[in-house]
């Protein structure tokens, strides 16, 4: 599903790569941490699937593709399957939660009626039923969380990307987006984690992978935060 | 329903720069305007240089004291010439002497001074095509009992020369005002994408094309590109109406009447100037501006 051969990205102007030779495979359905300090290099694996950056050196695979060879006009159509989730949720303010899940829908080309049937379904699905016509601000943090998974989900993406989802929440709040994610993950969807909230990789015992100055420095299948 | 939100967003990207887009429609207006006026003016000094240079006649002065028989060759020369359209007229010392009392009527002095005999005989002839002027004259001057050949359309060419000038300044005007006109419409997009750039950030975060991100931002600059030629088009059908049919009804004469076919021709070419150039301003300034 996913796999990173020997990937090295150094960024421009950078003293030293911000990874260095790591490879890692992800199979379809996994869910995974990336774990580490700030500036390990974990937040540039979540760049580098979603092709925002290209690696320096190696090969990047996502869905059997190799994403480091895709061309610039192909990029849009190959994000459409993979959903991402950010620490700071990334909604538009001045639509309603309905709307910024319907939004993502639009832009790639769905009709309204799809988006009618589908998005009270996802919206349901994060435990949202009932708020769609709310507007980000008259949500908490966790709910605007909600509503970012609802839009990463509800193209049903095969890998679904978070970069510090629990970022800015609550421990309570952090455990629910956990459960979400959990069940999304249990849909066959791939999860991809980066985070640095050590309680949470406690308490799922998923796959971790500990990243340190750039480079792997521990895979655990049922790993701890250590 | 995608037409629709391409559409709704053109609208409400107009409104929410209102300043900026009635700026970039001005400049617009303006630069096109100046586009078409000299555009309109090119086609009016062509086809007056054509009108003139038809009925554009080289003198060929004989010597005073020239010969019958010398006269009588240069008439058998010039009726055989086939650089030379029609019969060649001859004006003798009577006709000479006449036309140069109507010539210099303001001068009477002169006049008064000058015996007809003092005024050369001359062959007019009209050239089928009148820039062949250069091989008239190298074959009659020199010839026996020639003085001098002149050609009428190197007067003419003076006041080409000035109608040129104009009609490159009001070029060169056009294209710093397009330049002008071009920077802002760069500007405006820029302002418009970044307005919007939470929108584009997600558009491009689940996966909206190039081209759906970017149209809504590339037809506003068309919109308002589009706008300013009509604008423009206005300018100059008032521009005939207000000023080359009424005020300025003598020039005319000159330069011949601007006729509602050439101004109505610069609508489509306006149109699509303004609209296509906006258009790539704002779609290559989005190039740079919205990364991947």
């Amino acid at each position: 599903m996913i796999r990173l051969e020997n990937v090295t990205k150094t960024y421009p102007k950078a003293a030293r790569p911000s990874l260095d030779g790591v490879s890692v495979s992800i199979d379809k359905g996994d869910f995974v941490f990336f774990i580490g300090p700030s500036g390990s290099g974990k937040s540039t694996i979540v760049k580098l699937l979603l092709h925002e950056v290209t690696p320096t050196k190696g090969k990047v695979v996502v869905n059997d593709k190799d994403v480091s060879t895709l061309r610039s006009w192909r990029i849009p159509h190959f994000r459409r399957s993979i959903g991402c989730v950010f620490q700071d949720f990334r909604l538009l303010p001045t639509r309603t939660a309905y709307e910024n899940v319907a939004f993502a829908l639009e832009v790639i080309g769905k009709t309204q009626a799809v988006a009618r049937r589908v998005v009270p379904e996802v919206l349901e699905l994060v435990g949202l039923g009932g708020k769609e016509h709310r507007y980000p601000h008259e949500l908490s943090g966790g709910e605007q969380q909600r509503v970012a998974v609802a839009r990463a989900f509800v193209n049903r993406p095969l890998i679904l990307l978070a970069d510090e989802p629990t970022g800015n929440l609550d421990p309570d709040t952090s455990i629910e987006i956990m459960r979400l994610l959990d069940r999304i993950n249990r849909t066959g969807t791939t999860v991809v984690m980066v985070t640095h909230d050590s309680n949470i990789v406690n308490q799922m015992r998923r796959r971790v992978v500990e990243i340190e100055g750039g480079k792997i420095v521990r895979d655990q299948p049922r790993g701890v935060y250590g | 329903m995608r037409a629709k939100y391409v559409l709704s967003e053109v609208m409400v990207g107009l409104w929410r720069n209102v300043t900026m887009t009635v700026a970039m429609i001005i400049t617009m207006a303006v630069s096109l305007t100046m586009l078409g006026a000299s555009l309109v003016m090119y086609h009016q000094v062509d086809e007056m240089k054509a009108r003139f240079l038809s009925n554009v006649q080289v003198s060929i002065f004989l010597d005073v004291n020239v010969t019958d028989e010398q006269q009588n060759a240069l008439a058998q020369e010039l009726a055989t010439d086939p650089l030379v359209s029609g019969t060649p007229v001859f004006l003798n010392t009577a006709d000479s002497y006449k036309l140069f009392q109507e010539q210099m009527k303001n001068d009477q002095a002169l006049i008064d001074s000058t015996t007809p005999e003092q005024v050369p005989q001359s062959f007019r002839v009209r050239l089928k095509d009148p820039t062949k002027f250069e091989q008239i004259k190298a074959t009659y001057q020199g010839k026996p009992g020639v003085d001098n050949v002149i050609d009428q359309a190197s007067l003419l060419n003076r006041v080409f020369d000035v109608l040129g000038a104009l009609q490159g300044l009001a070029l060169v005007l056009a294209i710093a005002q397009g330049l002008a006109a071009l920077l802002l419409v760069a500007n405006t997009i820029q302002v418009a994408a970044y307005s919007k750039r939470r929108e584009v950030a997600v558009m491009k975060l689940v996966g909206a094309s190039n081209w759906f991100i970017q149209s809504p931002f590339v037809l506003e600059a068309m919109f308002a590109g589009a706008i300013g030629a009509l604008v423009a088009y206005a300018g100059l059908v008032a521009a005939k109406v207000f000023l080359i049919d009424d005020s300025l009804k003598a020039l005319t004469a000159i330069i011949g009447e601007v006729q509602w076919g050439t101004i109505n021709i610069m609508l489509p070419l306006l149109l699509a100037a303004g609209a296509l150039v906006s258009g790539v301003t704002g779609w290559v300034t989005l190039r740079f501006y919205i990364k991947k």
